[in-house]
């Protein structure tokens, strides 16, 4: 059963009673509440593709979205992101349930998960290997990511390289793509095809709208990818658009500064990142022009093996 | 509002008696186990008592993966603590001084079972009580600094707690508490510092000191009871129980325990340390030590107070019946522990400042989620 086999109004009883357990990638994660008017079909629609949870499996986050006591919960309302009984975060205005819930998920994931190597990147897959794009927040990185997904790169994430230590294989975590600003119109026009959410007005981001993931790429979750390169990218207008090959040395040191886990995971994190560098090319990309950006990386596969 | 049944049926406290009990959970119970192991934090030591059962490969995979990821979190602070300890000594070096490590931090250096899956937030170091202010120099020099600029709490510390203000360092960011003895110096309970230094044990060529085993014990039986909150402090009672069980396989350490704790005046927290440790977690204890920690039984209504109020305070409540009563006890243990720490004079000044200046000023103690 997916989200999607829940009529809207099922989806929202059972949110709003048990809660709906889903498979989100490798993390099985139970949410509840948010009685918000944009929350529900924004979330039911987003999520339609992912899998529910059996009833009789455990889910490793439980979420709530809840009202706070007082009043604040009718004058100018706020809501909070509870994780189990404890809010880790400020109240939020109850018109952002959605972005919140993202990035509330995203906390819990760079918070709580060791069992994989995680770093900040986006992921994309063409032919069984995988091109990670890690950077910082207002690099484009999302951009890139849902432009290369519209024109036919598996979707695995784009927030986090989810890494099986045992192996190295990348797994997939394809949740709906996050974007900022400028970013959502100019995906609208790139891909017009594409499900966009709302777009939420004066974040702590500005304003943010959230891509529908492919059915593909969502069915597809068990599938992990090999990682082939490595792509530090950089939005700066009016730069020339350029891929310019980085040694494994920066490289390396530039990744370990993205990751989240890298210090946690001691002697295992810095094998697994060494595995990383070592399978991957690894380049910096500026750029300026999306289109310009986008026919360099289709150029990778075949350029594979004359890099550094 | 019956402790006992709470005790019973919930999931956290029947797999630290006993692991293998939680095979028979069903989804909801392995939900509740993993959130209440998140908020005392015991998931990594979890974890270990189901690897020590050899069970962990029938945990349901998504809580197999969190209690993991939390043992593998406290094997990190781990290898951080033993590299403080290392950075303290080079803050020390020619000084002639020493320091006792304590608390986690000893169970770490000293690699006890308590410290296997157990998270290490700060240090905690303990030098000779006429040592502490050149201590606090040699520290500050090395890169540490004092988490707290405001004068009034520089001064409390200072006049009145058996710890200096603490100090994080400014690279590493790890916190340190540095002490002069284990009870603020208002205390209604008092013990001699001076004795717990000088019967403190070198346990490397560096002269790194950690608490002799019955020290140990009755800190953490002291720190638990008589210093902080009870409330949410159900992993105190686990490094006790597991003090009580690795220190109880070595000969000898009954029979020091009990005069020890006289002689040190700690026969109180001893007593409530046997009596919960017992009731919640089953420590095996020997009758002869059970009869004499009898001298530090309270009077009987203190007692009866302390019966109700511990477990339901220590244990987390499931139902918003448990969760009632635990603010109710969380808050009377809380009033016990101030009544405890100062005289009445004192204390009625500096809780009157305290929430005179909570008008003025709120604390932000949660962040951003967009951060």
């Amino acid at each position: 059963m997916i989200v999607g086999d829940l009529s809207f109004e099922e989806f929202e009883r059972a949110l709003n009673g048990p809660g709906v357990g889903l498979r989100i990638g490798p993390f099985s994660v139970r949410i509840r509440d948010g009685h918000q008017e944009l929350f529900a079909p924004t979330f039911h629609t987003l999520y339609s593709e992912f899998p529910l949870l059996p009833e009789s499996e455990p889910a490793e986050f439980r979420i709530q979205l809840r009202d706070p006591v007082g009043l604040r919960r009718w004058w100018r309302r706020q809501m909070f992101f509870r994780l189990d009984d404890s809010d880790p975060f400020y109240p939020f205005p109850a018109g952002l349930a959605y972005p919140f819930f993202e990035w509330g998920l995203n906390w819990c994931i760079y918070e709580h998960v060791h069992e994989f190597f995680v770093i900040h990147s986006a992921v994309v897959e063409k032919r069984g290997r995988a091109l990670l794009m890690s950077a910082p927040p207002g690099s484009g990185k999302s951009t890139l990511c849902a432009a290369l997904v519209n024109r036919g790169w598996r979707l695995l994430s784009d927030e986090f390289a989810i890494i099986d230590k045992t192996n190295g294989h990348l797994i997939p975590i394809p949740r709906p793509v996050g974007l900022k600003e400028q970013s959502i119109e100019i995906i609208r026009k790139f891909a017009p095809e594409s499900w966009i959410g709302p777009a939420f007005a004066d974040t702590s981001k500005g304003t943010v709208a959230h891509m529908r993931p492919p059915a593909g790429a969502v069915a597809r979750m068990n599938e992990p990818a090999l990682p082939a390169w490595l792509v530090f990218p950089t939005y700066e207008a009016n730069a020339v658009t350029a891929l310019s090959p980085v040694s494994k040395a920066s490289a390396f040191i530039t990744a370990s500064e993205n990751s989240f886990n890298y210090k946690v995971l001691g002697e295992s994190g810095f094998e697994c990142h060494a595995r990383l560098i070592d399978q991957c090319d690894c380049f910096d990309l500026k750029f300026s022009d999306l289109n310009a950006a986008l026919d360099l990386i289709e150029e990778l596969p075949a350029a594979r093996g004359s890099a550094p | 509002m019956s402790g006992h049944s709470a005790v019973r049926n919930n999931p956290l406290m029947q797999v630290l008696r006993a692991p293998a009990d939680a095979l028979q959970f069903n989804a909801r119970q392995w939900e509740d186990l993993l959130w209440h192991a998140r908020i005392t934090r015991l998931s990594g030591r979890v974890w270990y008592l189901f690897e020590q059962s050899g069970m962990t490969d029938r945990v349901p995979e998504p809580i197999r993966r969190r209690l993991y990821s939390a043992f593998l979190e406290a094997e990190y602070h781990r290898r951080q603590l033993l590299w403080e300890i290392d950075r303290i000594h080079r803050a020390f070096y020619g000084s002639g001084r020493s320091f006792v490590v304590m608390k986690g931090g000893a169970y770490v250096a000293l690699g006890l079972r308590a410290a296997i899956g157990r998270p290490v937030a700060d240090v905690d170091i303990m030098v000779a009580p006429d040592a502490i202010a050149e201590a606090e120099q040699m520290l500050l020099k090395h890169g540490w600094e004092a988490v707290i600029e405001d004068a009034y709490d520089q001064r409390y510390y200072r006049r009145w707690m058996h710890e200096f203000p603490p100090l994080r360092h400014r690279v590493r960011e790890t916190e340190m508490d540095l002490h002069r003895g284990i009870l603020p110096l208002t205390s209604r309970l008092r013990t001699d510092a001076e004795s717990l230094y000088r019967m403190s044990v070198v346990l490397d060529e560096r002269g790194t000191r950690v608490f002799s085993p019955p020290d140990m014990l009755l800190h953490c039986a002291v720190h638990l009871f008589h210093d902080g909150e009870i409330r949410g402090a159900l992993r105190d009672l686990v490094d006790l129980d597991s003090l009580f069980r690795e220190f109880g396989e070595r000969t000898g350490f009954w029979a020091s325990l009990i005069p020890r704790a006289v002689e040190l005046g700690l026969q109180r927290p001893l007593f409530y340390a046997l009596r919960y440790t017992m009731r919640l977690l089953e420590t095996p204890v020997p009758q002869e030590a059970l009869h004499a920690a009898e001298i530090g039984r309270p009077a009987a209504g203190i007692l009866a107070f302390m019966d109700w109020t511990v477990p339901a305070a220590l244990v987390p409540p499931l139902s918003s019946d448990e969760a009632l009563a635990s603010s109710l006890a969380g808050f009377c243990l809380y009033m016990r522990s101030h009544w405890l720490r100062m005289p009445l004079g004192p204390l009625s000044k500096h809780l009157a400042r305290k929430s005179l200046r909570r008008l003025w000023s709120s604390e932000p103690g949660v962040r951003d989620a967009a951060g």
